[in-house]
């Protein structure tokens, strides 16, 4: 599905990422871990044309995409989330989920200024996907509250459901529960393994160790803009460079 | 669902068509109230006005830029049509969708440079160009008549009837801003319209939901331009006669501040704001001696405590305080 070769950023000479390879098969999900200042949120920049990387070669489906601009990337059928929330906060949870819908709803805004009625219906039939996906996240009840008075949990909710409900190829979640207690994240696990059981194809960029361990199908770890180790999650676990990178140098004393 | 409950879920799912038809019959009924001449007049510049407001709310609300400049187009549609019509003769109506179409390239071709510039620089730019036009206008005595105004602009007529006096004036007008109205709310209500409040909320979010951000701001740009045009035109051949000062940056902010007093992103508050802009030196005296202060008094204390502007502010506090008495409830 998505295959990175090569991939470089540099940030006026200061290298953030150094060739990265790696690739997320269709149907898995893939983790991606490392340390702090790693180059995760960079790389997902770079994918998601936010911030297109100096060098290297982003192939999306066998064709690259390395460059093109964000909203190319999205209508090409990867959506995102943000490790921190971009939702509007002023419109209601409804409308925030119907933008992530954006992509169907039309492009001309003479058709859009006419309302016909193919556009009625079309609006009508997004409504009721929009609902459906609140209703998996369990916001259905919030649908006409503004985005900015819900609590930190239900926002993380909000952007994930506004990820989804376009049905994208691919998902790229952007650390989905930094910030959340211990039983909102067994629940966003629990919610991203139904997604992987229905067929979804997710990036998944995160820090909670043991949410990765548990669902992640393949592992790729990133230390100083470097793809250091790729894997399963038992793999990863004893590989010396990855303990190493997480753990500091350990000397050979035992 | 009992009978009430089925009135309610009615009137929600179809208040944008209620208020539109309830406001419609309102005008239709209010030359039958109100035939005084000068209050008519009035109403009648307020639809002028809302048309340019309602093209503007969609630039500075929706998509979260700012124009200082939106008079230029306002001027450039009124000069127009005087200048098709009278120097060349054109008859009214095409003439008017001739310059809205010229307007339109104009648009773009200073839309597509400048709207690479985002918050003071825009604004600056945009000042720059009112500047100019305004001074064209000023200056160019041969087609524009210079300082002392272009006189003799033909009323407009339809098959007939001319209409030349308030009351069909009235009716023209006000039908050119409800279309104007209608078709903003359906934009807004759109698919689009919702890539466009994205755009103001978090342009790098809205391009990740697959909005063309630079795309969407020119096309605004150039639709806010043409309706303000098509005032300009409606305007030129209502008042038969134009002068330079109608068109300068004071016209400009003043468009703004009904925007900011109508509330960003509101498409019945651009309404509003006309309405309120234009009938206030009339109620008090005093606001009429010192616009100019009391304009900017306006301005400064609708942004310091309603960011928004004055109605979107307002119905956002509103919507805030319901949801948050919902959530204690729940939780309660």
């Amino acid at each position: 599905m998505l295959r990175l070769e090569g991939v470089g950023k540099n940030f006026g000479g200061l290298p953030a990422l150094q060739d990265v390879s790696f690739g997320a098969p269709v149907g898995r999900l893939t983790a991606l871990i490392g340390p702090n200042g790693a180059g995760k949120s960079t790389l997902i920049n770079c994918i998601t044309g936010v911030n297109p990387p100096t060098s290297g070669a982003v192939l999306f489906q066998g064709s690259d995409i390395a460059g093109l601009p964000a909203h190319k990337v999205t209508r090409l059928g990867i959506h995102r989330t943000f490790q921190n929330l971009r939702l509007f906060p002023r419109l209601s949870v409804l409308d925030n989920v119907l933008a992530g819908l954006t992509c169907e709803g039309g492009q001309s805004m003479l058709m859009a200024m006419l309302r016909l009625p193919y556009l009625r219906h079309r609006e009508r039939q997004l409504r009721l996907r929009a609902l459906e996906a609140m209703d998996a996240f369990g916001l259905a009840d919030k649908a006409s509250w503004p985005a900015g008075v819900l609590a930190y949990g239900d926002k993380k909710r909000v952007e994930l459901a506004r990820a989804i409900v376009g049905r994208p190829k691919l998902l790229l979640l952007d650390e989905p529960v930094a910030g959340l207690n211990a039983e909102e994240t067994a629940a966003v696990g629990e919610q991203l393994r139904n997604l992987r059981r229905a067929g979804h194809t997710i990036l998944l960029v995160e820090h909670d160790m043991d949410l990765v361990m548990n669902i992640a199908d393949l592992v790729v770890v990133l230390d100083s803009g470097k793809c250091i180790a790729t894997g399963t999650a038992d793999e990863v676990r004893r590989n010396p460079l990855v303990l190493e990178a997480y753990l500091g140098r350990m000397e050979a004393t035992a | 669902m009992t009978g009430r409950q089925q009135l309610i879920y009615f009137l929600t799912l179809h208040r944008t068509g209620l208020a539109v038809t309830l406001m419609a019959a309102a005008l239709l009924l209010f030359p039958l109230v109100e035939d005084n001449p000068y209050t008519l007049g009035l109403t009648n510049l307020i639809a002028i006005n809302a048309i340019v407001v309602l093209g503007l709310n969609l630039f500075i609300g929706y998509t979260g830029q700012i124009s200082l400049g939106h008079a230029a187009f306002f001027g450039l549609g009124a000069y127009g049509s005087a200048v098709a019509t009278v120097t060349f003769g054109l008859p009214a109506w095409p003439a008017m969708f001739l310059v809205a179409a010229l307007v339109a390239v104009v648009a773009l071709a200073v839309g597509i440079p400048v709207l690479r510039l985002s918050g003071h620089y825009l604004a600056m730019a945009t000042l720059g160009l009112n500047y100019v036009v305004h001074t064209v206008l000023l200056q160019w005595d041969e087609v524009t008549g210079g300082p002392s105004g272009f006189a003799g602009i033909p009323g407009l007529t339809v098959p007939g009837a001319s209409i030349d006096d308030p009351v069909s004036l009235h009716y023209l007008l006000w039908g050119f801003a409800m279309a104007c109205l209608l078709l903003c709310l359906n934009l807004v209500r759109s698919g689009v319209g919702r890539g466009m409040s994205a755009l103001a909320g978090d342009e790098t979010a809205a391009a990740c939901l697959g909005v063309d951000t630079r795309a969407t701001k020119v096309k605004v740009f150039v639709l806010s331009a043409v309706l303000a045009s098509l005032a300009g035109s409606l305007y030129a051949h209502s008042s038969q006669y134009v002068s330079p000062d109608t068109f300068g940056i004071f016209a400009s902010t003043d468009f703004v501040i009904m925007v900011v007093v109508g509330g960003m992103g509101s498409i019945w508050g651009s309404v509003f704001g006309a309405a309120f802009l234009t009938l206030m030196p009339e109620w008090v005296e005093f606001f009429n001696e010192h616009k100019d202060f009391v304009h900017g008094g306006i301005l400064v204390l609708v942004l310091m405590f309603l960011p928004q502007g004055l109605i979107t502010g307002l119905t956002d506090m509103v919507r805030v305080r319901l949801a948050l008495r919902r959530r204690d409830h729940a939780a309660a």
